[in-house]
């Protein structure tokens, strides 16, 4: 159920995202300390290719860490296996992959 | 005025001892008086109930000494070598419920069938493969050497199924390997005689291998020989980790 290949996968995904997770920490508590409003903040991100690539390998890191914890959980717990688990693995990973890239696009694009 | 045996008789004090009956899935609790003795074990309680109230009553052992590791069963809830259990440690409200292990089929009563947890041993390579013939040397190992002194953490093993019982992703993960197979295969990562560890490492990475352990520690909770399975799966873990990046060279 969780082989190697999935195993190393999450862990990777988990080390990429413990820098993230802080530095977006870190800036959400920067940023409304002065007072920014959404325009000002928007006007920081949108067309910035920095903050696209962050955030962009951010809910990429995220929807595979989460699909294969998920895929854990409903196994363990729902005795759910062979493609039936697959489907949902990749459904779960590329849904939160979708639902992320929506938000990056959407905060980022000039 | 009765007489010596009839005195010992009235005064005995007795303990209800509830037993798992049944083939399969099928089965049901049977309540049994037992007398209470000073120093007793479990397996002794199963052992009357068979000679003194129902000879029909299944369960295994042999060597009654802690060696052979056939005796396990569930006692008051949790898995126990009844050989060694002693009575008085586990009575809970002057009641024993001894029913046979978890995670495994019921062939009767208290015997479980554990063919698929030795199955496991085999699917983890917990085989010695050899490296030399008898007429060659055999190789000095230093017991104080890092890799040696790993076997000997883990080598204690009586094959008892335990820990195997006690394991919640094994409840959970019917492929999952368990912690007895992978504590074994880690003893023979270890074995520098060992000539088939990449083979091994291959066969405790797959959908049932180490990668499920939660490190949970239901095992070292209740290993009788004081083992850390755990310990063993985190270092398949990390063997299997940097062999990951090796293997796709």
């Amino acid at each position: 159920m969780l082989d190697l290949r999935l195993y190393m996968l999450q862990r990777i995904t988990a080390i990429l995202m413990a820098p993230l997770v802080l530095t977006h920490i870190a800036v959400m508590v920067y940023a409304i300390q002065g007072g920014l409003s959404a325009a000002e903040i928007l006007g920081r991100t949108q067309g910035s290719l920095g903050w696209a690539a962050f955030y962009g390998l951010f809910v990429a890191a995220v929807s595979v860490h989460a699909a294969i914890g998920l895929r854990a959980i409903l196994h363990e717990m729902a005795g759910l296996r062979g493609t039936g688990l697959a489907i949902f693995t990749w459904a779960a990973g590329l849904g939160l992959f979708a639902m992320g890239a929506r938000a990056v696009y959407a905060v980022t694009a000039a | 005025m009765g007489n010596a045996v009839d005195i010992v008789a009235e005064r005995e004090t007795h303990m209800t001892v509830r037993v798992w009956r049944g083939q399969g899935d099928q089965g049901r609790y049977e309540s049994f008086e037992v007398p209470e003795r000073e120093n007793q074990t479990v397996l002794d309680v199963v052992t009357w109930i068979q000679q003194n109230a129902d000879p029909s009553l299944s369960y295994r052992y042999a060597c009654r000494v802690g060696m052979c590791g056939s005796c396990a069963m569930t006692v008051n809830g949790k898995p126990r070598w009844t050989c060694r259990t002693h009575v008085q440690k586990v009575l809970d409200g002057g009641i024993l419920e001894i029913a046979p292990l978890r995670n495994m089929p019921v062939i009767k009563d208290l015997a479980a069938d554990m063919s698929g947890f030795f199955d496991k041993w085999v699917a983890a390579e917990g085989v010695f493969h050899p490296t030399a013939t008898r007429t060659d040397e055999i190789p000095k190992i230093d017991p104080r050497e890092e890799r040696r002194v790993e076997i000997d953490n883990a080598i204690e093993c009586i094959n008892c199924g335990i820990c195997y019982a006690a394991c919640d992703v094994v409840a959970a993960n019917p492929d999952y390997l368990g912690p007895a197979a992978l504590n074994r295969a880690w003893t023979l990562v270890n074995d520098q005689k060992d000539g088939a560890r990449d083979a091994r490492l291959a066969a405790v990475s797959g959908g049932g291998g180490c990668h499920n352990c939660h490190s949970q520690q239901g095992c070292v909770q209740h290993c009788p020989n004081d083992l850390n399975p755990t310990a063993s799966i985190a270092g398949l873990k990390r063997e299997t980790a940097k062999s990951f990046f090796k293997w796709r060279r």
